[in-house]
């Protein structure tokens, strides 16, 4: 069988949130530029938001909130570890983004007057703008991707990325995940807008795909960046979240917070100052789950009727709806009871908090004709719209990239090498089923590389994973769907071993619970204030190394600084 | 390399009363984010073909006829 091939200008890999807004504006910035937008699933439900959103989490509005103290509040929930222009190129955007989705038909809570209705979540300022009708983002998207003439290639993985004889991109190699057959894409430049690393940790109920990412989010563009020899930065700062026990979604304080809502204990009572997520926040809310008090609970009882109502009328209609379908299973009433919560698996994510991609204010990564935009790029908890403002940098910056540079010539040992890693577990009828593999591989990450991080632990995983990708060569599949998997197996068995590789290298702790090194339990700003890298080296090996912090563009006042290290409430002690 | 097979039960269920896949419908099919529902070539009915649900619902809010249910996956209820 002959290899499809394909032409574009610009490939965009991921058509979930930050894809679908790089492919109109890399088409915006040049519509002569042929872009396409490759999809594992449908676009139209694709990705982290297939069923929308139920709010904006970093809306920075003026009259609300300003640039500055958006960098301020993020460079502090991040304990220090940012490039604080990343950061900042967001923030300027930020309402841009909004008026724009505002005008495209997206439908954001607005007060009386029309002027956006922000709430206070975070700690130091505020930047929460509901979205009761959210359910329908991806349907504004597509209308977009249609109008700008995007190519639209559904139902393809991309398994490697394709470089040329210097290094610089030049396409990506696919697999059509319903028929079985292997591609090439030729490209001038390509977009990683491929989403978390949400299938890493195994959730505590053994189930493979009630992970709180959406499961098709493998990690697929870690792996493709770590192999075309791009930089990655602080895979350890894991993404771990409070979420509902078992059903594996948020609860969502976000949502309950500004009508009310709280994290609570056993005992009904509040024990964190602020319910926005950090690494910070999840190290409280690990304390009390494993304490006298645990485990820990979101508490809206005590609230109106009408108050519960709105928050049913958002919870179970946006993100993720079927929790309300989770709470009549167990007959759990907001109104009567509180609703019992876990901590997350592990994974990867900058989009909640840092591990990613490492990208400039531009989202161009370490290799040259490659970006990335959304989850999987690094700048710390960029969340939704920053995967949308990102994407709009990507799309931007690829087609320019586009423009000034040829079609790169196509490698065939490169091909041929890739042809035949794809396509054997197809070819071998009788060999391990991937999905034990992954369960296996799964169970290892929760095992050896979830906090509290102990180093011997974290070395023994590394041993276990190599003897899993030992495993690798000898997986069947019978058919392209399970072939899919079989893929998706490889990306996360790259990611585990990158999560235990950058944990063993930064020896303190930081970021709360996300880096918690037991046996190096304080945050040691003397050799450790600085970025952890990682890339694959010339030899082909795993390598970390340390990246100075560029200067702040924002300081910080001392006050500022430990504002998330005193979460806890503290209690007043009662009279006698 | 000797093998088994695992009876699960899946959480999507399909009143094939409704289903319109008979007259050339793949909503369902096409919203899936995961690719695990399919048509059933001898009953011209949509099924879920594997066990990998994120139970997100966008193919039961999609389907034309309301013939799709999604239940929480039995090892969540």
């Amino acid at each position: 069988m002959s290899d499809m091939i394909a032409e574009v200008d610009v490939l965009v890999i991921g058509g979930g949130t930050a894809g679908p807004m790089a492919a109109v504006k890399a088409k915006e910035k040049n519509p002569n530029l042929k872009v396409m937008l490759l999809e594992k699933a449908n676009v139209k439900r694709s990705g982290a938001i297939s069923m929308g959103m139920d709010g904006l989490n970093n809306a920075v509005i003026p009259g609300h909130a300003t640039p500055e103290q958006y960098v301020k509040e993020i460079t502090v929930a991040n304990d220090g570890i940012v490039n604080q222009k990343t950061v900042m190129a967001y923030a300027q955007e930020s309402f841009n983004m909004i008026n724009q989705l505002d005008r495209w038909g997206v439908k954001f809570e607005k007060d009386e007057t029309g002027d956006y209705a922000v709430k206070k979540v975070h700690h130091i300022g505020t930047y929460v703008l509901p979205m009761p009708e959210g359910h329908h983002m991806k349907k504004v998207l597509y209308r977009q991707l249609k109008k700008a003439r995007v190519e639209i290639t559904n139902r393809y993985m991309a398994t490697r990325l394709l470089l040329d004889e210097n290094g610089a991109i030049a396409g990506a190699m696919v697999l059509d995940t319903r028929e079985g057959a292997f591609g090439v894409i030729r490209a001038k430049s390509v977009i990683l807008c491929t989403g978390a690393a949400g299938r890493l940790g195994l959730p505590s109920s053994g189930y493979l795909f009630g992970t709180y990412e959406n499961p098709t989010n493998a990690g697929d563009g870690y792996a493709l960046a770590y192999h075309a020899g791009a930089e990655l930065s602080g895979i350890e700062c894991y993404q771990i979240n409070p979420l509902i026990k078992d059903y594996n979604g948020p609860s969502c304080a976000y949502v309950t917070g500004p009508f009310g809502g709280y994290t609570a204990n056993s005992k009904g009572e509040r024990f964190i100052e602020c319910d926005y997520w950090s690494g910070q926040m999840m190290m409280e809310f690990y304390k009390e789950l494993e304490g006298g008090n645990g485990p820990v609970f979101l508490k809206m009882d005590h609230l109106a009727e009408e108050t519960i109502g709105t928050i049913e009328h958002i919870l179970h209609s946006n993100e993720r709806p079927s929790r309300g379908r989770f709470h009549e299973g167990r007959k759990l009433d907001y109104r009567q009871g509180m609703v019992e919560m876990h901590i997350s698996e592990i994974g990867l994510c900058s989009g909640h908090s840092a591990s990613g991609v490492w990208v400039d204010e531009h989202a161009a990564t370490t290799v040259p004709g490659l970006y990335a935009a959304g989850d999987l790029a690094c700048v710390p908890h960029n969340y939704m719209l920053g995967a949308f403002v990102y994407g709009q940098f990507a799309g931007q910056s690829a087609a320019e990239y586009a423009m000034s540079h040829e079609l790169p010539a196509v490698d065939a040992a490169q091909v041929e090498a890739e042809r035949k890693r794809v396509l054997a577990p197809l070819a071998n009828p009788d060999g391990l089923p991937p999905a034990q593999v992954e369960y296996k591989l799964r169970r290892f990450v929760n095992d050896y590389l979830q906090p509290p991080k102990v180093t011997k632990k974290m070395e023994i995983g590394l041993d276990r994973f190599a003897e899993i990708r030992a495993d690798l060569d000898s997986m069947s599949a019978t058919n392209p769907h399970e072939l899919m998997r079989a893929m998706e197996v490889h990306f996360i068995l790259d990611c585990a071993e990158m999560a235990a590789h950058a944990s063993l290298y930064r020896t303190e702790s930081r970021w709360g619970l996300y880096h918690y090194r037991v046996e190096h339990p304080e945050k040691d700003d003397a050799d450790w204030f600085c970025h952890a890298q990682l890339k694959k080296n010339e030899a082909g090996e795993m390598t970390c190394f340390k990246r100075p912090i560029e200067p702040y563009i924002v300081e910080l006042d001392d006050e500022e600084k430990d504002a998330y290290n005193r979460l806890r409430v503290v209690k007043q002690a009662e009279a006698a | 390399m000797p093998m088994t097979m695992n009876r699960v039960s899946v959480p999507v269920t399909v009143n094939e009363e409704a289903c319109i896949a008979d007259k050339g419908c793949t909503v369902c099919v096409e919203s899936c984010p995961l690719d695990l529902l399919a048509i059933d070539l001898v009953k011209k009915k949509a099924f879920m073909q594997y066990d990998e649900c994120w139970y997100c619902l966008p193919c039961e809010k999609d389907c034309p006829t309301q013939a799709i249910r999604v239940d929480i996956p039995y090892l969540l209820r």
